[in-house]
C-alpha cells in the first residue's frame, strides 16, 4: 500500500472555501467578478468541470443567486460569492431561500463600504446586512472564519447547515481572511461528515412540502423526484400554495424561526480562550480575533487577566456565550473593523452587567494586537 | 370524456383550491390553454417538466397545473430556470414572465438567458401595462398611451419583444394572440421542442386595467383589434414599413441553430478533465 503523505497546502481562504465547498458536495457554482471575491469564481470554474460540476458566470448577483436556488431545487449543492456591493443585490432572492426554505450557501468577502467604498481593503461592515439584509423577519445562520483551515471547515459547516435546516447559510469573512495565505492541512474528503438533506420516502400523493415535523424541518423533494410540488416567495400552505389565512401564515413563520432556534446548541460555535480566570473579555471574530488572540497571549506574559471569547457564529447570535463570560468577566472589550454592530448586540445582552468598550476601525486598515493591546492597558 | 375534459383532468392540480387569481375575459387562461396542448402534443411526462414563472398575472399560472411547479421572483425568473436546466438537463424547463416582469425588471436576464442559448422556452405575456399592481405603463406601453402612472398619456417609446429576443441571440422566436389561438399552441410547441433558447411572445388583452383606460372597450372588443391588425410573418414581408405601423406580426420571426450551452459545457467538462489526468500524469 501506498504511503499516504499529509495532504498539506499553502493557500488563501477564498481558495479553502472551494476545497470545502467540493468536499461538501456542491456542484453548482453561480457568480459575478467582484474584488475581494473573484477567486472563489475563478477556482471553481477550473474545479467544478473536473468534478461533473458546473460553474456559470452570470449577468449579475442577482441572477447568480437565483440561478443557486434554481440550481438547489433541481437537487444539486449550490453557492455564490461576493462581497458588499453583490451582497446588497443577493438579498432579494436571498428572501425567496429563507421562505422557500431551499438549501444553499453564500460567501461574502467583506470589502470598506459603504457603496464601492475600497474595493481591496478589509472591513467588517457586513454583519447586521447579513443578518437583516434581506426584507422581512426570516432566520439568518452566518458563519465567520478567521483561519486559512476554519474558511475550509466551516464551508462544510455552511453547507451541511444548509441542507440539514433547509436555509440559505452565509459565509462572512472579512479581506484579510479571504486572501490571507496559510500552511494548513486538510482532512482526507472520506473523513468529514458530510450531511446532506433529507428527503421525503412517502408516495408523491402522500407528499405535504411544507409540513411541521418535531425539528420544523419538513423532507424536501427535487424537481424530477415525481413529486410535482410548488415552490413559492409567497406565504404558502403547508402544501407550498399561496394562502391569506393567518392561521397558516403565523405557523409557517413561526416553524421557519423554531427550526433554527431549536438547532442553537449545534449551530452556536465559539471558541473560549484563556477565559477562565479572565476579569478582562475580548469578544471579537474574522482576522481581528487573531490580532485579539496575540494581545492575549502579550498581556497575560505581564500578568493581566484577560481571555478571549471568538465568534465562529455570528447569527444566531451568542447570547448564552457572551451571558457565560460576563459571569466572571466584568469588563469586555469589542473590536470590530465596523463603527459598531456585534458590539451592539453584546451590549443588548450585557444589560450594564459588564462595561463595554469598543474598539472601531473604518478606515480600511485592520485592528493590530498593539491596538487592543493599548485598550487593555488602560481598562485593566 | 372530451378532449378538454381529459386535459384538464391530466394537467390541472385537483388539489389546489380554485377559482384562480385572473379577471373575467383576461387572455391569461387562453394561454394557459395553449400551453397546456402544446405540452401535451410534445409527450413530454409531467414529472419532467418544470414550470417557472415570475411576479404578476402570469406569475400565477404554475400553481393551476400539475408539473414542477416554481413561483420566483419579480423578473427573476430566467435566473432560476438557468441553475435548474444546468443542475438537470433532463427536465425541460418551461418560463412564463409578463411584460414588465420579463422586459423592464427582468430585461437584462432576458437579453443574457438569450445570449448564452441555454436549453429553455420562454413565454411573454404581453398586455401592453403592469395588470396585478393596477395598470401602470409597462416598457411594451406604446407611446401616447394612459395608465395609472401616465394620467398625461406616455411619453416613452415601447419594446418590441420578439425583435428584442432576435438581436439578443434567441435561435427561436415567435409571435402570437391569444385570438389565434391554434397558432399559438403551434408556437409554444416548436418553442419547447426547440433545442436552444426558444421564445414566444403572445400578445394579449388587459380590458380591465388597460382597455379601460385606453377606451379599447370588453375583451371581445380588443380580442377583436388583435384579429383585425395581425399580419403573418409572410404578408409582413410583402408590406410597406408604413403600412406595418400599428399592426402585430404573427408567426415564426426567427428558427435557427446555434451552439447549446449545456453541449459546450460538456466539452468544459471533458476538456478540464484532460488538464486533470495530464498533471496527475
Amino acid at each position: 500500500m501506498k504511503k499516504r503523505r499529509p495532504r498539506e497546502f499553502l493557500m488563501q481562504g477564498n481558495e479553502a472555501v472551494v476545497e470545502g465547498a467540493l468536499v461538501a458536495g456542491c456542484r453548482f457554482f453561480a457568480g459575478y467578478p467582484i474584488t475581494p471575491a473573484t477567486e472563489i469564481a475563478e477556482i471553481m470554474s477550473v474545479k467544478l468541470p473536473q468534478v461533473d460540476g458546473t460553474f456559470i458566470q452570470m449577468e449579475d448577483e442577482i441572477a447568480s443567486m437565483g440561478a443557486i436556488i434554481g440550481a438547489s431545487l433541481a437537487g444539486t449543492k449550490s453557492m455564490t460569492a461576493t462581497s458588499g456591493p453583490g451582497f446588497s443585490l443577493v438579498q432579494e432572492n436571498l428572501g425567496f431561500a429563507c421562505m422557500a426554505e431551499v438549501p444553499c450557501v453564500v460567501g461574502d468577502v467583506m470589502r470598506l463600504g459603504p457603496s464601492t467604498g475600497i474595493p481591496t481593503y478589509p472591513s467588517q461592515g457586513d454583519v447586521m446586512q447579513a443578518r437583516w439584509g434581506t426584507h422581512g423577519d426570516h432566520p439568518a445562520i452566518v458563519l465567520a472564519p478567521s483561519t486559512v483551515r476554519e474558511c475550509f471547515d466551516l464551508s462544510v459547516k455552511a453547507f451541511n447547515l444548509s441542507e440539514k435546516y433547509r436555509t440559505p447559510v452565509i459565509l462572512l469573512f472579512d479581506e484579510v481572511v479571504g486572501h490571507m495565505r496559510e500552511k494548513i492541512t486538510l482532512p482526507r474528503p472520506e473523513e468529514v461528515e458530510v450531511i446532506d438533506r433529507i428527503r421525503p420516502t412517502v408516495p408523491p400523493e402522500w407528499y405535504i412540502p411544507y409540513e411541521d415535523t418535531t425539528q420544523g424541518v419538513s423532507p424536501m423533494a427535487i424537481f424530477g423526484d415525481g413529486y410535482r410540488f410548488h415552490v413559492t416567495g409567497l406565504a404558502h400552505d403547508i402544501r407550498g400554495f399561496p394562502t391569506l389565512r393567518s392561521d397558516e401564515i403565523g405557523p409557517f413563520m413561526d416553524r421557519i424561526h423554531r427550526k433554527i432556534t431549536l438547532g442553537f446548541p449545534e449551530i452556536q460555535m465559539g471558541e473560549f480562550f484563556q477565559l477562565e480566570d479572565a476579569d478582562i473579555a475580548i469578544i471579537a471574530y474574522g482576522s481581528v480575533a487573531r490580532s485579539a488572540r496575540r494581545a492575549v497571549i502579550d498581556a497575560r506574559e505581564k500578568g493581566v487577566k484577560v481571555g478571549l471569547l471568538r465568534l465562529i457564529t455570528l447569527w444566531p447570535f451568542m447570547r448564552t456565550a457572551v451571558e457565560r463570560v460576563i459571569q466572571k468577566a466584568k469588563m469586555l472589550i469589542v473590536p470590530e473593523m465596523n463603527m459598531g454592530q456585534i458590539s451592539r448586540e453584546v451590549k443588548r445582552v450585557n444589560e450594564g452587567k459588564a462595561k463595554v468598550n469598543t474598539i472601531n476601525r473604518v478606515d480600511g486598515l485592520t485592528i493590530t494586537p498593539q491596538q487592543i493591546l493599548k485598550r487593555i492597558r488602560e481598562v485593566s | 370524456m372530451p378532449e378538454i375534459t381529459k386535459l384538464i383532468y391530466k394537467y390541472l392540480r385537483h388539489d389546489k383550491k380554485f377559482p384562480h387569481v385572473w379577471c373575467p375575459g383576461c387572455g391569461t387562461g387562453i394561454i394557459l390553454g395553449a400551453l397546456i396542448r402544446a405540452i401535451d402534443r410534445t409527450g413530454y411526462e409531467k414529472d419532467d417538466i418544470v414550470l417557472v414563472s415570475g411576479i404578476g398575472c402570469s406569475g400565477r399560472i404554475p400553481v393551476y397545473v400539475d408539473f414542477n411547479t416554481l413561483h420566483t421572483t419579480h423578473g427573476r425568473a430566467l435566473t432560476f430556470a438557468t441553475g435548474i436546466k444546468l443542475a438537470n438537463s433532463n427536465l425541460n424547463v418551461i418560463v412564463i414572465m409578463g411584460d414588465g416582469d420579463a422586459i423592464a425588471i427582468g430585461g437584462n436576464h432576458f437579453i443574457h438567458a438569450a445570449r448564452r442559448n441555454i436549453d429553455l422556452t420562454a413565454i411573454i405575456v404581453n398586455n401592453n401595462v403592469y395588470g396585478m399592481t393596477g395598470g401602470q405603463y409597462s416598457p411594451t406601453t406604446p407611446y401616447g398611451m394612459r395608465a395609472t402612472t401616465a394620467v398625461y398619456s406616455n411619453i416613452e417609446q415601447e419594446f418590441k419583444i420578439s425583435e428584442l429576443a432576435v438581436t439578443a441571440g434567441a435561435v427561436f422566436v415567435g409571435r402570437g394572440t391569444v385570438y389565434h389561438a391554434k397558432l399559438l399552441d403551434s408556437l409554444i410547441e416548436r418553442a419547447i421542442l426547440k433545442k436552444g433558447f426558444g421564445v414566444v411572445e403572445v400578445i394579449s388583452h388587459c380590458h380591465i386595467q388597460y382597455g379601460k383606460q385606453n377606451l379599447l372597450g370588453s375583451a371581445v372588443d380588443m380580442m377583436k383589434w388583435q384579429r383585425d391588425n395581425a399580419v403573418t410573418v409572410q404578408e409582413a414581408k410583402r408590406m410597406k414599413s408604413e403600412e406595418l405601423e400599428g399592426r402585430i406580426i404573427i408567426g415564426v420571426l426567427v428558427d435557427k441553430d446555434l451552439p447549446i450551452y449545456q453541449d459546450e459545457y460538456d466539452k468544459v467538462r471533458e476538456r478540464a478533465k484532460e488538464g486533470l489526468s495530464s498533471l496527475e500524469g
